[in-house]
């Protein structure tokens, strides 16, 4: 078996045109997906380390800290112990006082799944070359995202505004709310590490959010009925998959844990 | 899941095939069964280790569904599902190393001056 490699140039009865085919030549695909898909795969691998070491640092700053060890009713803040997350997002918007600990980020966490169910829907659209389909979905998922983003905004502002009661300082004086130096709900880096990795996080909802208006643009136009495949939307779906995947974890290792 | 290939026979031109999307919504069901789960868990369940690590299970169950299915990895080949994996599986390592050192920080602050 003669396999022409890289070391000997293509016998001259080749014409240059022949794409190479051999083992070392570039012929192989051993994970039989296109340049695209597995640089966006290895793109989401580094995110991940990225990701990874915001929940790591959280984890170890975490475990720094005391713990609340009393009934969770007669739990204060105070910077003496890491809060316990019910108590720190228990508002809901239009609610006021009232107390709903989780209710929000559950139903944060309920838009951005089917913002994710929506978007593999667009990916089949896809595979079928239903061009209708696909704006269709894509449009869900533009609108899924951008609530997630409006609901982000509200828990941050309702985070940094602060509840009424707030928290008592050691000079006597009660402080509202959190900003990167102090807060009233626990340690300092309680408040910074919610800053970092939310909004972290709620940059890539925007990202994506950008790209898949741009997919949307891009579908209208028959870009990718004009190539012949739908792949692009398939590559920018793995990212969109990846920051659910991500809120996955947010949601644990920060509101449920 | 078989059924996301596309297998329909042969399609006039111009026509579109139907939607196949009953898989969907049937992980969809799965993840928000899960995400309920852990709600249920949240307020029924005094905070303990257990608690944690139920949740940290159900987290894992959550992420296999979503990276297995709707970014489609377990119907790649092989290298690639390893070429991901561990990595990942890498950093569950640093995780626990900086977890426990962390608690050790913490420990020897609170000691320090007794």
């Amino acid at each position: 078996m003669a396999q022409p490699t890289t070391l000997q140039p293509p016998a001259a009865s080749n014409t240059l045109d022949v794409p190479r085919t051999g083992n070392w030549d570039g012929g192989n695909e051993p994970f039989k997906a296109s340049y695209g898909k597995l640089m966006m795969w290895f793109f989401l691998l580094s995110d991940a380390f990225t990701f990874a070491a915001f929940l790591t640092t959280y984890g170890m700053i975490r475990h720094k800290h005391e713990v609340f060890t009393g009934e969770a009713e007669d739990f204060v803040f105070s910077t003496r112990w890491w809060p316990i997350p019910d108590h720190v997002f228990n508002a809901f918007p239009g609610m006021g006082e009232a107390n709903v600990p989780l209710g929000f980020v559950a139903l944060m966490t309920m838009i951005l799944i089917l913002s994710s169910v929506t978007m593999v829907l667009a990916v089949e659209a896809g595979h079928r070359m239903d061009k209708k389909d696909v704006q269709k979905w894509l449009l869900w998922t533009i609108l899924f995202g951008a609530t997630f983003l409006a609901s982000q905004a509200w828990e941050w502002s309702h985070f940094i505004h602060g509840h009424t009661e707030g928290t008592l300082m050691a000079d006597g004086t009660v402080f509202h709310g959190a900003n990167l130096a102090m807060n009233q709900y626990g340690p300092v880096l309680f408040a910074d590490l919610f800053f970092f990795i939310t909004g972290f996080h709620g940059t890539h909802v925007l990202s994506g959010v950008c790209l898949l208006v741009w997919c949307f643009i891009a579908t209208t136009n028959g870009t990718f009925e004009k190539r012949g495949h739908y792949e692009m939307i398939e590559k920018i779906g793995l990212y969109w998959h990846f920051v659910d995947l991500v809120w996955v974890f947010v949601f644990t290792f920060f509101y449920l844990v | 899941m078989s059924a996301n290939a596309t297998t329909e026979p042969t399609l006039a031109p111009g026509e579109i095939a139907k939607p196949n999307t009953g898989w969907i919504w049937k992980i969809f069901g799965v993840l928000v069964g899960i995400t309920a789960v852990e709600f249920v868990f949240v307020f029924l369940m005094h905070p303990s280790t257990l608690r944690n690590s139920i949740f940290i299970v159900l987290t894992i169950m959550k992420a296999f569904f979503i990276v297995a299915e709707f970014m489609h990895l377990k119907h790649e080949t092989k290298g690639l599902i390893w070429t991901i994996l561990v990595p990942v599986s890498l950093l569950v390592w640093l995780l626990v190393a900086l977890i426990t050192e962390g608690s050790f920080v913490g420990e020897v602050m609170q000691n320090m001056f007794k």
